[in-house]
């Protein structure tokens, strides 16, 4: 069976050629019609769509967007900010960046329609420090938005205002996770605050209440409100709706970001007949589904269990190829969908050297707040990097295994996680790579091997 | 401090930005790096009085985020992507390639003062690794040879650049002291 084909309702006009990123081209394809619209609806009912539709958070944790803007207090009497999380720093993820730069005023227009249905009347976008022209082409956008009255003061003629500011990182990946991000917008250090009771629906930028929702999110928002929650519902599969984009990345013939149906998309679909299989003479050896930080899968493994299709529970037993591309699927298998960025690794990557990469990463990443975190995260990639570049002993395996085991759930924030599955899984799935290393390395490397740490 | 008059008036105009001057810290550190190409000596006591800050609160973010410098760089900043997607398919040979054309390790400004170049963690453009940003510009599937004719580029701009100051010095900013 073929693969579906792709289904781009967010990347509709990605790449599209002629398709600019000024607001002219926006309207004369039907850009802000539906702000147009949406202004003049209840604001609860543009929620109630939100929560039909069951979108899930596109940044990473794939939290319901209509139950987290449920989670707003609108009680306190204190300004609701919505913030748009355009940090987009997990290794392995490149769709915000496209959105951003050649389809600005999408996000402008789901941004807007969220802050209406939020009584939101002062939004920022957090955009990573690295990308300089998507923030000037973010701020021309919004320029000509605001002068065309979509932004700003009495948003078409409603008497309804609420602005919108770029607001530029500096290059520390902990600003993607949502409360770093409000301490960074203050103009602080992006150290993640302690959750309770610093959740951001109620003590967020300036101890408000807060929404983060992350810039794919916010243009699902902008769809639904088109076309209806229980239209969205019917794209993707059941609790999995909509569309996701996977951002292919490594060594696949076709790297590049495909927008498929939730779930409608197998991974042997997606890398193999999408992608274009591995590289000539290659094999796959390992494929990260979500992002750095998702455990990785082991090509030839098996996962086997019992799920749910309808209203029966069925067996499965998927290899890698088979798993569907879902949020559910993938968290059932024991990784997760994350931010859609998939990394492949063929047979001429060693997996030690992988994890080095990786874990200099998050080493260099830590903000430092919590110890096993900062001293974790830091003996991963000096136990790595000491088995690439210096002596690597039988028991480096176990011993990584044991400091990553020790900083799940004793950190502030999820960093903690994110930084130890790719140590646990690496160990798990290729342990005998670990054990074996000290005898690989005496081994004359082959030379299409590239350089990992 | 001494900088042009329009980063002044950028900086006024992004103050209004936000309900809390604080907020403006990130803001005004890149603008006064863009002016200056560093933050110079004093940064955190003028941005602390301007945003009615203790200077203490403005150092320790300079120190937290990674693009933020004290000293200043080469006269064009090349930033290769260090991390696992651009890792996988030679971004080490990349940055390597341009270590070696401008006969300099990452981290350091070149010998001629052209260039400084650096690893830096994923740029979010993954699938067309490696990826190498150059100043504010992206350059995406850099490979050796791509690195060679990007190092080549940037050396003859600064040939023509050598010869033109020989024979008129440059027209100086109008900046102001504050
Ligand atoms: C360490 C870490 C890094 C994160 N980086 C990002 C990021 O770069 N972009 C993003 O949108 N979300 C990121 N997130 C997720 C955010 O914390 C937050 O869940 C998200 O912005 C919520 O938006 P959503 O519900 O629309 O997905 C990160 C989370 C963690 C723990
Ligand atoms: S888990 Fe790590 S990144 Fe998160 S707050 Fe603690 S030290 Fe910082
Ligand atoms: S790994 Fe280099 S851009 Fe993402």
């Amino acid at each position: 069976m073929p693969a579906p084909a792709q289904r781009r309702i967010i990347f509709a006009h990605i790449d599209e050629p002629g398709y600019t990123n000024d607001l002219p081209c926006y309207l004369k394809h039907g850009g802000y019609e539906v702000l147009k619209k949406a202004v003049t609806r209840p604001p609860q009912e543009l929620i109630d769509e939100v929560k039909k539709s069951g979108l899930r958070g596109r940044g990473g944790a794939g939290f319901p967007c209509g139950v987290k803007w449920g989670l707003v207090d609108r009680k306190s009497g204190k300004p609701i900010y919505l913030i748009v999380n355009a940090d987009e720093s997990e290794p392995g993820t490149f769709k915000d960046r496209y959105i951003m730069h050649q389809d600005p005023h999408q996000l402008i227009e789901g941004t807007m329609i969220s802050c209406f249905a939020n009584n939101v009347k002062l939004a920022y976008i957090y955009i990573r420090g690295e990308m300089p022209h998507g923030a000037r082409i973010l701020e021309k956008a919004l320029a000509e938005a605001r002068a065309a009255g979509f932004v700003g003061q009495n948003i078409c003629g409603t008497g309804y205002s609420c602005d919108i500011f770029v607001h530029r990182g500096a290059g520390a990946y902990i600003c993607g996770e949502e409360t770093g991000l409000i301490e960074s917008l203050e103009g602080k250090r992006a150290n993640p605050r302690i959750k309770p009771p610093y959740f951001p629906a109620v003590l967020g930028l300036y101890q408000c209440p807060t929404i983060v929702n992350n810039v794919e999110t916010l243009c699902h928002v902008k769809y639904i409100v088109e076309h209806g929650g229980d239209a969205f519902t019917r794209i993707g599969t059941p609790n999995n709706t909509g569309t996701r984009i996977f951002c292919v990345s490594g060594h696949v013939q076709k790297p590049g970001y495909y927008e498929f149906e939730a779930g409608k998309i197998t991974m042997g679909e997606l890398l193999n007949d999408v992608c274009g299989g591995p590289l000539p003479g290659r094999k796959f050896k390992a494929v990260i589904p979500g992002g750095s930080s998702a455990k990785v899968m082991r090509f030839g493994e098996r996962y086997k269990g019992k799920r749910k299709v309808g209203a029966d529970m069925v067996d499965y037993d998927w290899g890698v190829e088979d798993v569907p591309m879902d949020f559910d699927s993938l968290g059932m298998i024991g990784t997760m969908g994350g931010s859609g960025g998939v990394i492949v690794m063929d047979d001429t990557v060693n997996m030690v050297e992988a994890l080095a990469n990786i874990n200099a990463f998050y080493s260099h990443e830590s903000c430092g707040q919590c110890t096993p975190c900062r001293e974790g995260s830091l003996w991963m990639k000096k136990i790595t990097t000491r088995m690439v570049h210096g002596e690597a002993r039988a028991e480096d395996a176990a011993l990584l295994k044991s400091v990553a085991d020790q900083i799940p759930g004793r950190t502030i924030c999820a960093f903690g996680e994110a930084c130890s599955w790719p140590t646990q899984s690496f160990i798990a799935k290729f342990g005998d790579e670990f054990k074996g290393y000290a005898d690989a390395k005496k081994v004359a490397k082959p030379t299409e091997e590239a350089t990992l740490i | 401090m001494n900088l042009k008059s329009a980063t002044l008036q950028k900086i006024d105009e992004v103050i209004t930005h936000y309900p809390v001057k604080r907020s403006a810290t990130l803001p005004l550190l890149h603008l006064i790096q863009e002016d200056i190409g560093h933050l110079p000596e004093r940064t955190e006591e003028w941005v602390a009085a301007k945003l009615g800050l203790e200077p203490i609160n403005v150092y320790e973010v300079i120190t937290f985020y990674p693009m933020f410098r004290r000293k200043p760089i080469g006269r064009r900043h090349i930033k290769v992507c260090r991390t696992l997607s651009c890792a996988l398919v030679g971004g080490y040979k990349t940055c390597a390639q341009f270590e070696q054309e401008f006969n300099t390790h990452r981290g350091e400004v070149s010998p001629d003062g052209e260039v400084t170049v650096d690893f830096v963690e994923c740029l979010a453009s993954c699938g067309t690794a490696p990826v190498v940003l150059i100043d504010d510009d992206l350059h995406e599937n850099v490979d050796c040879a791509k690195a060679k004719s990007l190092s080549d580029q940037i050396k003859a701009e600064a040939r023509v650049r050598s010869q033109e100051s020989g024979v008129r010095s440059q027209e100086p900013e109008s900046r102001i002291h504050t």
